[in-house]
């Protein structure tokens, strides 16, 4: 247990549940043919069913049907054959039907896993409690006039996947691989693009804290919609710490909703229990329940991609990467692919050194993506082979990668026009040691006298000599012959 | 004039083909019956414009041979319905100026058909009520009267405006919707002919929602040849309606005049209870003797949970009605009453725009869907509509139809029973049952109580047998010889 806060009374634990909201990859909304792109003018993809228009009614999109089914394969959980969908009921003025359609006890997926890489190699199971359908709100806009608030109905009806963990996560680290991960299974899915900035998977975390070796569960605080991976995490941290400090006061903590302002650093109040909502969930009778065969899910899960995990241990096993190796490649499936094409046929070990100590810390530094690469896997695994068949040095290489990332050229060429070519020609080799062994022969008495630690001095003068492209494995061994003979 | 009013749909439908008379003269002739007929207050909106201009389009398609199964047919459109372009108010306040820009899959359909619609009819308030006194543009008049005394009767709800209008040839036949009866109990009380079709025959995509597992469409029309016209042309699937049946739709007006010859007619004991009036409970008697004579024999059935009936509706109804009429909060469309905040907003538009049938069947369904109440009330609602189900299926084992009265009682005053929501809720007893179990029913008018007011027998048949249903009430229709009012 790494992560214990330490009270004046007692050494307190983390328990955090997340409940994430993944908006489904579909053309169309849940219940209606709208269009669901982002970045449309507002309310220029409503249909009348997503503006709550009498008469109108939900008509189940079975491409977010497959998506949700397709997601709970990918998280080995038990896929429901029979769901219902249920009426959330509230008023808002961004929910025009006055109900989210949404599933209650019936979802279509139950219990599932997810496992997390821990930055130690090891990794930790954490349960998913379940995950199911439901349709987005749209948005309130509030800042654009000082009485009125303006609506967007763009989102309202969208599909969503609410994917809800089991109280399993201990520390904000968890949390935040937990969510990466979950984005990484989700992408490899195609099911969400998980990106958090435009909102398309939110996060609610559900935060409650306990003394160390006890197992209740505490009142838990719902932090509702963080915005990002790192503002979760501290979201999480500082909540923990508010129920340490109020339990430690004597006080007790009030199941509520809560807000986290990430400019202050601190959570605050934003629904009180006395003013939660009473959803009155119900069957919603103008839908039927969703039912499905098991040939639906056998079509489905034939179709899914090698998802992390398999293609983690397949790196580890097959290639003899390391576990932490084989976790940061196996992250985005886009990088996956790269190395593999860096790998085939390669040294596999380089070919991942390479990707992931040069080519990623050139990524970083430009904030681009693997698939905006300048250098491409073709070109990376060029590079290796130069390398490998002694055409150049590893030194040598480096400088040549630098230019590939400038100037996006194969490392072939760069090697041809700047003669980079590395000198393996004995004879060559031979001429320039006898040039330097004759114009030093003090160093040489040195050497000869037990001094050995000239070599290195020797080889640098040769490597001079031959401006860098001499084999230094090459040099070494034909110096240490000339200099003993 | 009044002779265009007095013709049934089949016999309009003849005549026009022979262009005996052209679209236009039979739209005219009911646009001034109903300008004779307003004090009935029958509807809502006339829209003159739209009969004539299509009534025009009519006799182009008609001159050219051309034309559907309702060519140039003059019908009353429930205001219920979606009608594009077309003021669309459900007898509420809180839909104020709303004008759907989009028309109902079903009125679509009968539009289609070639029909000409003159107009949006009067119903109670959200369709909830039985005697259409609920509606914001003021109650209904029955165009019948008791012998003898001058009391306006109320036309039955919640198609009031569908059965008055139809009963006094301003249309020749109009659409209802039944949730629990308001098809077939006004037609009982006004004299007429009303089907509810099996729950997923027609599609609800585009009428204004009350309770979604219940209601359906259904036609209103003074001849059962005529309803079996109107609802072929309504019915059918519509994908944009989960609920709505992937069938075909049978020619219904083809299972007319196959007599019932061989059928067995199941009599339910538990359709006595004792606000059952004396000369219903004779007319049932004489049903009974008709279909005897005709053929058929009758069977002694038991539906054990009818009493539970009633009850379990006025759980179900208002509970989706609590949450289906949410949306009437006046952001996007209708009356917005504006507050101090939103919640005021929400507040103060809804208690000004919903009527107090409204209001108290909002705080129904939103009590009996609340946490803790919930698996007391809606949840053994649930259970017990299943038992109701079962009971008809059960029922269907032995027999191929149903007989019982539609309503207890003839049609009463306006202003009777309004005091009292249980006694109104009574009205809805023997049409509850179907509603709640999904199955066919209809209301023929079968004969005049003492003071000369029309009673009504329903028919209940096996889901999705309309074509029992109509063979039924067509031996009924005949054998009652019942007599229609007079054309204004």
């Amino acid at each position: 247990m790494g992560y214990i806060i330490k009270g004046e009374k007692h050494d307190w634990e983390l328990v955090v549940g997340l409940e994430v909201h993944a908006q489904v990859i579909s053309k169309a909304k849940l219940f209606s043919g709208a269009s669901t792109d982002f970045g449309a003018g507002p309310n220029a993809q409503v249909s009348f069913i997503d503006a709550g228009m009498p008469g109108m009614l939900p008509v189940l999109n079975e491409q977010c049907v497959e998506q949700a089914v397709k997601s709970g394969l990918g998280l080995k959980a038990k896929i429901n054959k029979r769901s219902v969908f249920a009426r959330k009921n509230y008023f808002y003025a961004d929910l025009p039907q006055g109900y989210q359609i949404s599933q209650y006890d019936q979802p279509i997926v139950g219990e599932g896993i997810l496992v997390l890489d821990m930055p130690d190699g090891s990794t930790r199971e954490i349960g998913i409690e379940r995950l199911h359908l439901e349709q987005d709100a749209g948005k309130s806009i509030h800042d654009l006039h000082p009485q009125k608030t303006y609506i967007d109905l763009n989102r309202s009806g969208v599909g969503l996947m609410e994917i809800v963990s089991k109280p399993d996560i201990r520390t904000p680290e968890e949390a935040g691989l937990y969510l990466k991960k979950l984005r990484s299974i989700l992408r490899y899915l195609g099911t969400c693009d998980g990106n958090m900035e435009e909102g398309s998977m939110r996060c609610d975390a559900n935060v409650s804290v306990r003394p160390v070796g006890s197992t209740e569960l505490r009142t838990r605080c719902e932090i509702k919609n963080v915005n990002s991976v790192r503002f979760v995490m501290q979201a999480i941290e500082h909540e923990a710490r508010r129920h340490v400090e109020v339990y430690e006061s004597g006080g007790t903590i009030d199941q509520e909703t809560r807000l986290y302002d990430s400019n202050k650093g601190e959570t605050r109040t934003m629904r009180s229990k006395e003013f939660a909502h009473d959803y009155r969930y119900f069957p919603d009778p103008d839908l039927l329940p969703v039912e499905f065969d098991d040939a639906f899910v056998q079509r489905i899960k034939a179709e899914l991609p090698e998802l992390p995990d398999d293609k983690k241990a397949r790196f580890t096993s097959a290639f003899g990467l390391t576990a932490y190796d084989a976790g940061v490649l196996v992250d985005e499936k886009a990088s996956a692919d790269y190395f593999e094409e860096v790998a085939k046929g390669r040294d596999a070990k380089l070919a991942a050194n390479w990707v992931i100590s040069n080519l990623f810390g050139v990524l970083n530094k430009q904030g681009v993506n693997i698939g905006d690469s300048p250098v491409s896997a073709k070109n990376l695994g060029r590079l290796i082979d130069l390398i490998a068949d002694d055409t150049i040095s590893g030194r040598m290489a480096k400088e040549v990668f630098e230019i590939m990332v400038d100037t996006g050229k194969a490392p072939d060429a760069i090697v041809e026009e700047r003669g980079m070519k590395q000198i393996t020609d004995t004879g060559a080799i031979d001429a320039a040691i006898e040039k330097v062994m004759a114009e030093n022969a003090d160093k040489v008495a040195q050497y000869r006298a037990g001094k050995t630690q000239v070599m290195g001095w020797f080889v640098g003068q040769v490597m001079k000599a031959t401006q860098g492209k001499a084999n230094p494995a090459v040099c070494s061994e034909l110096l240490k012959k000339k200099l003993e003979a | 004039m009044t002779e265009l009013t007095s013709l049934t749909i089949a016999a309009a439908r003849e005549k026009l083909l022979k262009k005996e008379f052209t679209a236009l003269e039979l739209a005219e002739a009911h646009l001034a019956a109903m300008e004779r007929a307003k004090d009935l207050n029958a509807f809502i909106t006339v829209t003159s414009d739209v009969a004539r201009e299509r009534a025009k389009e009519s006799d182009k398609r008609l001159f050219a041979g051309q034309g559907g199964a309702l060519e140039g047919i003059p019908l009353g459109i429930k205001d219920l319905f979606c009608t594009e372009g077309v003021l669309t108010t459900a007898a509420s306040h809180i839909l104020d100026g709303f004008t759907p820009p989009y028309e109902s899959t079903v009125s679509q359909k009968l539009r289609d058909a070639g029909s000409v619609m003159l107009g949006k009819l009067n119903l109670d308030e959200f369709a909830m009520g039985s005697a259409n006194i609920t509606s914001y543009y003021g109650p209904v008049k029955n165009p019948w009267k008791a012998k003898g005394r001058n009391v306006e009767l109320v036309p039955g709800g919640s198609s009031g405006g569908s059965a008055a209008s139809v009963a006094a040839h301003l249309v020749m036949g109009a659409t209802g919707t039944d949730t629990g009866g308001s098809i077939r109990q006004p037609a009982a009380f006004c004299g007429i002919v009303g089907v509810k079709p099996t729950y997923g025959r027609c599609s609800r995509w585009g009428i204004v929602a009350f309770a979604s597992s219940l209601d359906q469409a259904g036609p209103m029309t003074r001849t059962v040849r005529d309803a079996a016209i109107m609802l072929r042309a309504m019915s059918g699937f519509d994908p944009k309606d989960s609920t709505s049946a992937q069938l075909d739709v049978p020619d219904f007006e083809a299972a007319l005049g196959k007599g019932v010859k061989g059928l067995r007619i199941g009599i339910p004991k538990e359709y006595r209870p004792a606000g059952l009036s004396p000369e219903l409970a004779v007319l049932w008697d004489k049903g009974v003797e008709w279909l005897k004579s005709a053929g058929a024999t009758p069977v002694e059935i038991s539906l054990p949970h009818t009493k539970a009936a009633l009850p379990t509706y006025y759980i179900v109804a208002p509970a989706e009605a609590s949450s289906n009429l949410a949306r009437y909060d006046g952001v996007r469309f209708g009356l917005r009453v504006p507050g101090k905040s939103l919640d005021d907003m929400y507040a103060k538009t809804r208690a000004a725009g919903f009527g107090a049938e409204v209001r108290r069947r909002i705080m129904i369904g939103t009590y009996v869907l609340s946490a803790g109440y919930y698996d007391a009330y809606y949840l053994k609602a649930q259970k017990v509509r299943a038992l109701i189900n079962q009971d008809f299926t059960d029922a269907f084992e032995k027999v191929d139809a149903i007989l019982t009265p539609t309503a207890p009682t003839p049609a009463f005053g306006i202003g009777e029973k309004s005091d009292d929501p249980i006694a109104m809720y009574l009205n809805d007893v023997f049409t509850v049952p179907a509603s709640m179990a999904g199955i066919p029913g209809a209301s023929v008018p079968a004969g005049l109580s003492a003071d000369g007011l029309p009673l009504g027998l329903q028919v209940l048949t096996r889901r999705w047998d309309e074509e029992t249903l109509f063979r039924v009430c067509q031996v009924l229709e005949d054998a009652a010889q019942f007599p229609l009012l007079p054309a204004v």
